[in-house]
């Protein structure tokens, strides 16, 4: 076929995938040295003047000799992370269903927000008197957290989850100390489905953990959690809704068995998307919960942080919490930052929290109000159960037909016969466009493939993802191995060599070798 | 709703592929009595410029730094930040992507990781770093685990010269762990007797420099009393820009070395998020905590990078793992990252040099005023001065008139009777005229 000027508009039937360059690059797709290689030590991309001629201080402790760090022109550096960005998936770029990691819409008016000189160019040092707006901010943030969740108190400078796990944990650990059990009840009761940081956060405060296994039905029964109850347990950690998509609908008993057995039921709230205005931990028996805002209220990954966990507590952890907290006296707002002559517990860091993610956080909610949180919970809900019904005659569900919550859990059961992975099936989704969902988690699901798509995704994405992971399981199920097995092929890169990286770690630039 | 993509059409048909009539029964697990019937009790959706209002009203009832003279650091510094990071760190791929789980599509993340790691252990004098923690202060609570489980230890040694909160972060974990802990007294010239401190079992010494006050330490000495004692060297600092102009604590000894980033492009942010930075020696990595990216090749021989020794991390190991912790502070690292390339050693060198300057001649000029002394003898770009007045009031008093005058020393440590101490730091940010009109003022609460 040819255009109106005649020239064809077909380029021929090669395939790409063998083009050599000269350079390595890929048209758009660009090979990057490192700035080790090609930044100079003698270079630098910002102009500072040297000061005038003064009698140092610095005594004996100055430094003699090279750092080791190259410099880079701005145009230099612009190059160089600008190319290294188009290497990375991102949410802008697409549908990012990875489970239990809530890969939302980031806005970018909080972003905005956030930047205001008033929030980002404030010292958590202050005197208070100069960072009213800032302290009300924290305060209005930690009254509509505990608005939602219908818990009696907030602690809010944990930095990520695993941190506010740990926070959460601590201040029961406290209350049982108060109580003059701390030397006989060390016990922590985790399913086998909890994510890696909850046995880690109960390890790393003493607790040993002993396993409590869900049922057939991927939910935990109070039978369960009564016979591995005893004197000895000081919580339940316990995940809800749950790792496998699902909600513990025996949350309350469970509850119940766990408060009449003198312990604490921690929940993480990793999955707390799902269930925003539908339901509040309060009222279901909860004791301590983490709320990550990086998931719910969308502030950026960022590629792997930060983060923020604040922690919202029952009545009865309530005066345990840990220092810094705001509190209101007359007509102003102070800062407690010593918590000697109560019961707070200590200090999870210093400072006043991630102050830049509880902008970002009340921006997001500010925009929703009451009937956008609720409603986005519901469409996340939606959106998931909808892929799960729009694959489950080709994939299979380790617990059945029943509905899920935010996410849709697959095993790979319907693998079997084609000697193809999980692994397989995700890597083949990255030639496709997609970023994989999350693989092999939770760990009590063979094969699991762990999909969810959050309330950001329109119908017209949501279908053109199932088709295409339709169209891939009728190649897998058809026996087209090739497109499995050497999958990523169209990436940046192609499969790695982990084992190499961890059998020869190789963990930063070193100057080679004159040859 | 501007965010959420789907319309009643849509959730009408999806509602139906389902085969639920109403979306309420997807929520049937939830226990009757336990649904909300009524909306939660918040105001309802706000526009983009309703929410823009109601934030920058409580944006502007702060002061901020920029706005006036601000002399305050105390473990978070106000440095210039070039143009370029903000809007580098903002780019779609890295500001909406997640932990690199599948590097093929993460080789950007993973590479800038590598990158970080390479740096910080050059500025840290060590030999690997990882790829950032929560920040300085949890970096510190996480390396002094990381000596007990090295030396099978449980007692560590703080100086009185590490920052206050940093210590309570260590001393709060102790307590949950029941490790042993020995805070020393607030140091304020530098001149405890650390070694003396150390016993058989104790796992590590923690020692901040630039310390708390300001003061230079050297730290060989201390680690020589702690290496003939089977303890570890635990260096801290606060100011990650000193390490242009002092030696780095991998030179005097340290075994471990931990700090807060946030004054390489990172703004104040009232305490968060910061970039904790976190190196060691190579025969201790398998008990380092927290991401570290490496270096392998794909199936083409490509170079390529991935998150590597994962089975120390707690979604392999579990209850075994070195740490709970499960991220790292990665768009933070990044800034960090970019703002050290475009700076190289030249130019941090320089900025430190400026920053030392301005200190001098900041601390000349207010030991120049009747009842002022600066306490140090070896400082970088923040120092202590006793006032003759309490020094809390004396910070209330200048804020009224405009100023931010340091840290008093009481809001830190209140029972330490140190109430006429102010901590005071000088950046590149501040201008003579800063400098004039604190001494100026001072001079007039005095």
């Amino acid at each position: 076929m040819l255009n109106n000027q005649g020239r064809p508009t077909r380029s021929g039937e090669a395939s790409t995938a063998d083009v050599a360059t000269f350079t390595g690059n890929r048209a758009l797709d660009m090979e990057e040295a490192l700035i080790f290689e090609t930044g100079r030590y003698e270079a630098t991309g910002v102009d500072i003047e040297e000061p005038a001629p003064f009698a140092s201080r610095l005594g004996p402790h100055a430094r003699r000799g090279e750092i080791g760090l190259p410099g880079l022109s701005e145009p230099e550096a612009l190059r160089h992370y600008v190319r290294l960005s188009r290497k990375n998936y991102s949410i802008d770029a697409g549908l990012y269903p990875l489970g239990s990691c809530t890969m939302k819409h980031n806005p970018r008016l909080n972003e905005k927000m956030a930047r205001l000189a008033g929030f980002a160019d404030i010292h958590p040092l202050q005197p208070t008197s100069t960072v009213q707006g800032a302290l009300e901010l924290i305060d209005d943030l930690a009254r509509t957290l505990i608005a939602m969740t219908g818990m009696s108190a907030i602690a809010m400078s944990p930095k990520a989850g695993a941190h506010g796990e740990l926070c959460g944990m601590m201040a029961i650990k406290a209350a049982i100390a108060a109580r003059g059990e701390g030397a006989t009840r060390n016990v922590v009761l985790v399913p086998e489905s909890a994510h890696g940081t909850n046995p880690a956060t109960a390890a790393l405060i003493g607790f040993s953990v002993r396993s409590v296994p869900a049922g057939a039905d991927g939910i935990v029964s109070p039978d369960a959690v009564r016979a591995a109850l005893g004197p000895e347990v000081a919580a339940i950690m316990l995940t809800n809704p749950n790792t496998c998509g699902l909600f513990e609908r025996e949350i309350v008993a469970i509850a119940e068995a766990v408060h009449e057995a003198g312990a604490f039921f921690y929940c993480d709230g990793a999955n707390f998307n799902a269930i925003m205005g539908k339901t509040r931990p309060g009222d279901l028996g909860v004791d301590a919960m983490h709320i990550n805002l990086h998931k719910t209220f969308s502030t950026p990954h960022g590629g792997g942080g930060p983060g923020a966990g604040p922690v919202v507590l029952s009545k009865a952890l309530a005066p345990f919490a840990p220092v810094p907290y705001v509190v209101a006296t007359d007509d102003t707002l102070g800062l407690i930052e010593h918590g000697k002559g109560s019961q707070a517990f200590g200090r999870m860091t210093a400072f006043n929290g991630q102050m830049g993610m509880f902008v970002r956080a009340m921006a997001f909610i500010l925009s929703h109000g009451a009937d956008g949180l609720k409603q986005a919970s519901e469409d996340a809900v939606l959106s998931a159960n909808y892929i799960r019904v729009c694959l489950n005659d080709l994939m299979s569900s380790p617990y059945g037909d029943r509905p899920c919550m935010h996410e849709a859990l697959f095993d790979d059961r319907w693998l079997r016969e084609t000697g193809l992975t999980t692994l397989d099936f995700a890597k083949a989704m990255i030639d496709e466009g997609y970023h994989p969902m999350t693989v092999y988690f939770p760990l009590v699901v063979h094969g699991a493939m762990l999909i969810e798509p959050t309330e950001s995704e329109s119908k017209v994405s949501l279908d053109l993802f199932i088709m295409t992971l339709r169209d891939l399981a009728l190649s897998a199920l058809g026996g087209e191995r090739e497109r499995f097995a050497a999958a990523p092929r169209l990436a940046p890169r192609r499969r790695l060599d982990e084992t190499r990286a961890a059998r020869q770690p190789v963990l930063k630039w070193t100057k080679p070798a004159p040859a | 709703m501007r965010y959420l993509p789907l319309d009643s059409t849509d959730r009408a048909l999806m509602l139906a592929r389902v085969g639920v009539a109403h979306v309420d029964e997807l929520f049937a697990d939830i226990p009757a009595d336990k649904r909300l019937s009524a909306l939660i009790d918040i105001p309802r959706a706000k526009s983009e410029i309703e929410v823009e209002r109601a934030l920058a009203s409580l944006a502007t009832r702060n002061v901020a730094a920029g706005s006036v003279p601000f002399f305050l650091g105390a473990g978070a510094y106000r440095h210039h930040v070039p143009a370029s990071v903000d809007h580098l760190i903002q780019r779609s791929e890295f500001l909406t992507s997640y932990t690199p789980y599948q590097p093929e599509i993460a080789q950007g993340t993973s590479q800038v990781l590598f990158e970080f790691q390479t740096q910080v252990a050059a500025l840290t004098g060590m030999e690997i770093a990882n790829a950032s923690m929560y920040d300085g202060s949890t970096a510190c609570g996480e390396a002094v685990l990381m000596a007990h489980r090295l030396t099978r230890r449980k007692k560590a040694v703080l100086s009185g010269g590490l920052h206050p909160q940093y210590a309570d972060v260590v001393a709060t974990l102790a307590n949950m762990a029941s490790d042993e802990v020995n805070r020393l007294p607030p140091d304020i010239l530098a001149s405890e007797d650390i070694a003396a401190a150390i016993d058989d079992r104790t796992s590590c010494v923690v020692v901040q420099t630039p310390d708390f006050f300001g003061n230079l330490r050297d730290l060989a000495p201390i680690k020589a009393a702690a290496q003939a004692k089977g303890a570890l060297l635990i260096a801290v600092f606060t100011e990650a820009a000193s390490l242009g102009l002092v030696r780095s604590p991998g030179e005097m000894g340290a075994d471990i070395v931990v700090g807060e980033g946030q004054s390489i492009g990172n703004a104040l942010n009232f305490g968060g998020p910061y970039v904790g930075l976190f190196a060691t020696q190579l025969k201790y990595v398998r008990q380092m905590p927290g991401r570290l990216a490496g270096e392998t090749i794909d199936a083409e021989g490509k170079r390529s990078f991935v998150l590597t020794l994962s089975t120390r991390e707690q979604h392999i190991r579990r209850e075994k793992a070195t740490s709970n912790i499960c991220t790292n502070s990665g768009l933070c690292a990044l800034a960090f990252s970019i703002h050290m390339s475009l700076l190289g050693q030249t130019g941090l060198q320089r900025l430190a040099k400026v920053n030392h300057a301005n200190a001098v001649q900041l601390a000349d000029r207010l030991a120049g005023l009747k009842g002022v002394s600066v306490v140090n003898e070896c400082f970088f770009n923040e120092f202590t001065i006793r006032t003759p007045r309490a020094a809390g009031e004396l910070i209330e008093a200048l804020a009224k008139k405009g100023i931010i005058g340091g840290l008093p020393v009481s809001r830190l440590l209140p029972e330490a009777g140190l109430d006429d101490l102010i901590v005071v730091a000088n950046t590149e940010m501040n201008s003579d005229a800063d400098r004039a009109a604190y001494a100026a003022i001072l001079a007039e609460c005095l």
